[in-house]
């Protein structure tokens, strides 16, 4: 079934064999085999939860696998298997890795983060001027600019890739692992890292490159090694593949894509007068934004993260009062700004990181459910929890929002993220909110948990909610939204129809960029 | 007015404050280096007594002094260790094991020198560290009398301060150190062992408070008894924010408190009879709180300080 590309000859890089991990009764790798040759961008796609990163963690050592064994190519080529559980083997061989999360310390120089652990620990002093003079003739091979001597911590999370690719690279690196590394770029950056991967894999570098994302494995990958249920169901050759083949492998069943209608919006809902207003953290984040949405209308807004999104967020769901400018919910102009009054005014939130701000991770499900209406009528009775109704209810919305892994006893911590999202989903909309504010609502979801979002926000539409979209994924955005708006150093730009929109204008605007002159490239 | 300003230009004075701070310049740095690898280790003002303790004890049963310093360093570091096990692999409360550490050492100390000294009234003494001038420098008008007529610790201490500040700047350990105490992934990510460092960095740092704690039986006092520490420790963890965690400043802050602390003594004597006594040794704290106050509220914390690192764990 694993068929090699034919025109690919070059030696192999690496060699995977057999490996299976478990968690307990989960089987997270099921005898997974795969090559890596040399010069390659090999994609790994699969679900979260399909075992790419498990793979991975393996691969550089953070796991021992319980089965099966990793083989990598010495510097002439032959293959020599990898002492298993250590990170400190696994860069010695010449794998690094590029983690979802970066592994980058904010208060260190670049220069520092790049140079960490290189060195003898008992050496007197840091060979800092040898290490620069390396890496800038390393930057310039690379084409990895950034500042060595800035604090990590100023970096935009663009820069930050740059430098974990860098720390990689000066490890000497012949195989570099790329754990989802477009989650947290524009499509123009995504665009420059493609660039320079495809110029570092000219110089005989193998790139793993772990996605959910079909485009950009289209787009960068020369072959395509799907994972589905922690095994390896499909290998394929990237030019022969397609968008609908490779997520049906993805997934196992061909993906229903959500149903959209087109119908006039009802009178305005929520409407915003030149807000200003700090983030939570108290800074003055959020410049000027002027926006109205109608009834069964879904405004987008996209922006790169830190451009001043964050702040809006806040407002709209009542943490922090504007400076300057107005909020009117239904024709009436709020003048108190605590989340409660908001809620109180028919808002819904969506928060950005579910984790966090979404859900009590050690509280039970029902709980979790009870809290955002805790002081209703049907969540207590003189001030005593009505437990058994709010069991009762959880347990329908369990039901209804099809959140697997757990019943209402569960805590929330221990569901997967797209099954936490459906049970702030199912706390949100079933209020059945005059607004939605929905932020980055299915940031790190599978394609099935997705559409599911998707339509709900959809049904919400339909049903006549005024939804406010914050996204990352700009095709999320476009094809949700009625209409978009882009956040740029605080100030959100003129709103367009989503039909007169594309992800290139949006990235030029999110850059800062007048998008009317084009859609070049 | 006049009387205070002859007080604070006398190179008693200053003599007397850099004595003071010494123990605290042991502390403050054994802390700030457990601190920057990620932990807090509020066992210090436990592990003052035990360092005060041993190191005594060592001499008066025969021992050279500087053994007496080395027995002190070892058994810091032995209760460094046991902090550290709990709190870096086990990952427990750095607060509460730390405060057992505190609780458990004081302990321990006093209960051992009771064994050994069942019936004493008044403390048995030793023949305690002598100043030493430092020939030239120590002639010096002002300077000499005030800075370099110092028992050895004092000197060790100021050497200390500066080759800690030295490891931590520019040497790859001490990036290794500070990384930990920022973002401990990035230290695994590397391929060094984030416990082996930070188990390191609090044995090390116990073993300087130790130190610090000896100073007291042996340089400045010439005997222990109970409650000497009397909150030098918990002086150094405030002394540590106001550092933000830097030695130099460490050094500074220090001298800041030894300062207040000889004008105290000496204020209790001059106009001691007009206001009750607890005023004036009250007065170094306060005056640490209001300077912990203006220095540190942009303190930049280490970003991992207090979080445990489970290998294999995502945060």
């Amino acid at each position: 079934m694993p068929e090699l590309p034919a025109h690919n000859h070059a030696p192999f890089a690496l060699s995977i064999a057999g490996v299976t991990k478990r968690f307990g009764p989960l089987v997270a790798n099921d005898a997974i085999s795969l090559d890596l040759r040399r010069g390659e961008i090999l994609a790994l796609l699969g679900e979260n939860g399909a075992g790419k990163t498990t793979l991975m963690s393996v691969l550089f050592g953070h796991y021992l696998a319980d089965e099966g064994a990793i083989f990598v190519a010495d510097g002439e080529g032959s293959l020599a298997p990898l002492p298993p559980g250590s990170p400190k083997a696994a860069l010695a061989a010449g794998i690094g890795m590029v983690h979802q999360h970066f592994t980058l310390a904010d208060n260190l120089s670049v220069l520092d983060n790049i140079t960490l652990g290189t060195e003898s620990l008992w050496q007197f002093w840091k060979n800092d001027r040898t290490a620069m003079a390396r890496l800038k003739e390393l930057q310039r091979t690379s084409g990895l600019h950034v500042d060595l001597d800035a604090r990590v911590g100023r970096l935009s999370v663009g820069e930050r890739q740059r430098v974990e690719i860098l720390k990689a690279l000066y490890r000497g690196a012949r195989i570099l692992i790329l754990d989802e590394p477009t989650a947290v770029l524009t499509p123009q950056e995504s665009d420059a890292l493609f660039a320079t991967l495809k110029r570092l894999t000219a110089t005989g570098l193998s790139v793993i490159f772990i996605s959910h994302k079909l485009n950009e494995v289209l787009a960068v990958a020369d072959r395509v090694a799907v994972l589905r249920g922690g095994r390896k169901v499909a290998e394929i050759d990237a030019k022969s593949a397609n968008r609908a083949l490779l997520a049906e492998t993805m997934v196992g069943t061909a993906v229903q894509p959500s149903v959209r209608r087109a119908h006039e919006p009802g009178a305005t809902i929520i409407e915003l007068k030149d807000v200003r207003a700090p983030d939570p953290r108290g800074r003055q984040a959020l410049e000027s934004a002027s926006f109205a949405i109608r009834a069964g209308e879904i405004l987008g807004i996209a922006g790169v993260a830190g451009n001043g999104q964050s702040a809006l967020a806040a407002l709209v769901c009542g943490l922090v009062a504007p400076t300057e400018g107005s909020v009117s919910i239904q024709g009436e102009t709020v003048s108190r700004f605590s989340p409660r009054d908001l809620m109180q005014s028919g808002i819904g939130r969506i928060p950005e990181d579910r984790h966090h701000d979404g859900v009590v991770g050690t509280m039970k499900l029902w709980e979790n459910l009870a809290l955002e209406d805790i002081r209703s009528s049907e969540c207590q009775q003189a001030g005593l929890l009505r437990r058994g109704a709010l069991k009762d209810r959880a347990r329908a919305a369990i039901k209804t929002f099809d959140v697997r892994g757990g019943g209402p006893e569960t805590e929330a911590r221990l569901l997967s993220g797209g099954n936490m999202q459906k049970v702030i989903l199912a706390r949100v909309l079933d209020r059945e909110p005059r607004v939605i504010l929905a932020n980055q609502p299915t940031r790190g979801l599978d394609v099935g948990a997705v559409s599911f979002v998707h339509q709900r926000l959809l049904d919400a539409r339909a049903k006549g909610a005024a939804i406010l979209l914050m996204s990352e994924d700009l095709d999320e955005l476009l094809a949700l939204s009625d209409r978009v708006g882009v956040m740029y150093r605080g100030t959100l730009s003129t709103i367009r129809p989503a039909g007169e929109m594309t992800v290139r204008r949006l990235g030029l605007l999110m850059a800062g960029q007048n998008a009317d002159l084009g859609d070049a490239a | 007015m006049s009387e205070l300003f002859d007080m604070l230009t006398a190179a008693a004075f200053w003599a007397a404050a850099i004595r003071i701070a010494t123990p605290l310049i042991f502390g403050t740095l054994g802390e700030l280096i457990c601190e920057r690898a990620g932990v807090l280790n509020l066992g210090i003002e436990g592990i003052f007594t035990a360092g005060a303790m041993s190191g005594w004890m060592t001499v008066y049963f025969g021992g050279d002094l500087w053994l007496g310093v080395l027995v002190a360093a070892l058994v810091g570091a032995g209760f460094g260790l046991l902090h550290a096990i709990l709190t870096v692999p086990l990952g427990l409360s750095q607060h509460v094991t730390g405060l057992g550490i505190t609780l458990l050492a004081t302990s321990a100390s006093y209960f051992t020198y009771r064994i050994a000294f069942p019936n004493v009234s008044s403390p048995p003494r030793i023949e305690p560290f002598q100043p030493i001038s430092i020939p030239g420098l120590s002639d010096i008008p002002f300077i000499g009398p005030a800075l370099f007529q110092q028992t050895p610790l004092t000197y060790f201490a100021v050497l200390l301060v500066v080759m800690v500040a030295y490891v931590m700047a520019r040497t790859p350990l001490g990036l290794a150190i500070r990384a930990s105490g920022e973002n401990p992934a990035a230290v695994d990510a590397q391929g060094l062992s984030v416990y082996g460092l930070r188990i390191g960095a609090v044995m090390a740092g116990s073993a300087l408070m130790a130190i610090g704690g000896a100073f007291l039986t042996l340089s400045a006092f010439n005997a222990f008894f109970f409650e000497m520490i009397a909150g030098r420790g918990w002086i150094c963890i405030a002394l540590v924010v106001f550092a933000s965690w830097m030695p130099g400043k460490a050094l500074l802050g220090a001298l800041l408190f030894g300062a207040f602390d000889a004008l105290q003594v000496r204020l209790q004597q001059t106009v001691g009879g007009a206001i009750p006594y607890q005023i004036f040794l009250m007065l170094p704290y306060l005056l640490s709180i209001l300077a912990l106050v203006m220095m540190s509220r942009r303190a930049a914390y280490p970003n991992a300080l207090m979080i445990p690192f489970i290998k294999g764990q995502r945060s």
